[in-house]
């Protein structure tokens, strides 16, 4: 069953923004003045060629809606993976801001303390990483992830912490009967049912997905994404999907940047972009892969 | 005949190490690190709790040291004959109530210290998170956030396997609702005897450097969840009633469990000085 875009920023009565992020910036390297000239889609580069710095992501603007599913779509290196690890506290970016509203009030991600950070990034904010290697620990059981996660935010009551892990696990599709052996003997799908149910053992407001069905075979990465729509549909979690798979935005986001070396060229709703893009990179993006 | 200092160690080791002793009460728990000094013995020998005790101890003061359980191991001979001979003017003893130092590395001694006694551990190990995290940085962060989960996910592990939790020593325990500390290798049981003791505990750690203490009248909590409480080590015979000292019949203390060569098992306090005075008393 193909599901497109349930809720759109334009119905009116959902047009309250869970994060606005705003000139958002990553560098790699020492940085000089003419780095951010002499870098971009229409210098065809993002490696400077005074300083060698890499512009990973160069003044990044978006709002993303509650409820909302945005894509980010783009070639390898364009900075898309930047932009989500940045907001989730993976790495620093030099410049912007980046607002998060927690019950309406807005946070300023970036100016937080370092406990202020950990409590959003294990309470508030979950992330699926396209290698589960870095979303799970390999080294303790399914359950003993999940319950990682409720450890750090909650008090610890093993039975509670047992039965929202069966709970999480139901949901994502993963068998009880293996919630208590180790990641590591799981199918890389199986993994990524893990980590999305890890992600998702706070019921957190904001989601981010890493390329997370990238790498799997077509079925399963068919299941994965009706499990995240269906958990989008229950939940109202807003998300930021990264992805270069064209049929993953078709299917997920309601509007969609498209990225390349570091910076929006292209954004809109989703079937638009995909149906009628402006950009000439856009154009030979979907041109390439349809 | 060459003279050593009092106490062996220089006047200045000693009061780097007894600023480091008041940093470490004043932050129950906190691991203080200190510049540990060379001893006469191999690192892991009890060179970390010796160094605080000779920074602590002083003419009049009474010395009792003890490995596991026993005055008379070769641990505890070895040492106290060690500080006989560094500071001269120090008594010694066996009996816990003479002495006012007492310097201990597998056990807390049975029945409760005094506000004039102080326990000084040997510690292997200070650090209870280098089993869930390798890296010294990330764990210093992980005290500083007072972030355990990974310790109580190690626990929700153990329940999982098996049932109850199988840490038999080492206890992952949290001192005045912040610091995670190893309380040394005491086994379990003697964990309780931390929560608000009213004497000073002192930990000292040789070969990793590092010094930490549980005041007196301190909450020391061991990590554990709501619906499965902290549990210490029963000692149970076959028809269930408590086992008791083969020798002076206690069924209080904690036992050690030995094989009499005639295919017995025997049970006996493992506090040796506990269990003469029970004998004294019977």
């Amino acid at each position: 069953m193909l599901r497109l875009g349930l809720l759109q920023p334009s119905d009116g009565d959902n047009l309250n923004p869970i994060l606005q992020v705003k000139g958002l910036s990553k560098i790699y390297g020492p940085g000089c003045p003419s780095c951010f000239e002499l870098t971009g889609p229409e210098k065809d580069t993002n490696l400077c060629p005074i300083c060698g710095t890499v512009i990973s992501v160069r003044g990044i603007d978006f709002d993303l809606y509650e409820g909302e599913i945005l894509g980010i779509i783009g070639e390898s290196g364009s900075g898309k993976s930047t932009v989500v690890k940045s907001l989730f506290f993976d790495e620093t970016p030099e410049q912007g801001t980046a607002d998060y509203y927690e019950h309406g009030v807005p946070v300023s991600l970036f100016e937080q303390n370092a406990a202020a950070k950990r409590r959003l990034r294990n309470q508030s904010f979950g992330m699926v990483y396209q290698n589960p290697h870095l979303g799970l620990n390999f080294d303790i059981s399914a359950g003993g992830n999940i319950a990682e996660r409720l450890l750090v935010n909650g008090t610890p009551n093993y039975g509670k912490i047992r039965a929202r892990g069966i709970e999480l696990l139901k949901r994502t599709e993963v068998l009880i009967e293996r919630m208590d052996e180790k990641p590591s003997s799981f199918s890389g799908g199986m993994q990524q049912r893990v980590q999305i149910a890890k992600a998702l053992a706070t019921n957190p407001p904001l989601l981010f997905l890493d390329e997370v069905t990238t790498g799997l075979d077509l079925s399963v990465q068919a299941a994965i994404l009706d499990l995240i729509l269906e958990i989008q549909e229950e939940q109202k979690t807003a998300m930021i999907a990264v992805t270069h798979d064209l049929g993953v935005i078709r299917l997920l986001a309601n509007r969609t940047l498209v990225m390349k070396y570091g910076q929006i060229v292209e954004s809109g709703l989703t079937d638009q972009i995909l149906e009628d893009p402006q950009q000439e990179y856009t154009q030979k993006l979907i041109a390439s892969a349809l | 005949m060459i003279h050593n200092t009092f106490g062996f160690i220089d006047i200045q080791a000693k009061r780097e190490i007894r600023r480091s002793v008041l940093k470490a009460i004043a932050i129950p728990g906190y691991q203080v690190p200190y510049s540990s000094r060379e001893m006469p013995m191999g690192r892991g020998f009890g060179t970390g709790g010796l160094q605080v005790t000779l920074s602590l101890i002083g003419e009049g003061d009474c010395l009792k040291v003890i490995d596991q359980g026993s005055d008379d191991s070769v641990n505890a001979v070895n040492l106290r004959s060690f500080i006989e001979k560094t500071c001269p003017g120090v008594d010694t003893t066996e009996l816990l109530e003479e002495a006012n130092l007492i310097q201990s590395r597998h056990r807390i001694p049975e029945g409760a210290l005094t506000e004039d006694q102080i326990l000084i551990l040997q510690v292997p190990y200070p650090d209870p998170l280098v089993i869930v995290e390798p890296s010294e940085e990330k764990r210093k962060i992980m005290h500083g956030e007072g972030d355990y989960s990974r310790l109580l996910v190690k626990l929700y592990e153990d329940l999982v396997e098996h049932g109850e939790i199988t840490i038999s020593h080492r206890y992952p325990t949290r001192i005045n609702g912040h610091y995670v500390i190893d309380p040394s290798p005491i086994p379990r049981y003697d964990v309780p005897f931390l929560d608000q003791s009213k004497s000073l505990t002192l930990f000292g750690a040789g070969r990793e450097k590092k010094i930490y203490a549980v005041p007196p009248y301190c909450d020391a909590e061991p990590l554990a969840f709501e619906d499965q409480p902290f549990r210490t080590e029963e000692f149970f015979g076959p028809q269930g009633q408590r086992l008791g000292c083969h020798r002076c019949g206690s069924t209080e203390s904690y036992l050690d469990e030995f094989d009499d060569q005639l295919g017995n098992n025997l049970y006996q306090c493992s506090d040796s000085d506990y269990c003469n005075r029970q004998m004294e008393t019977t």
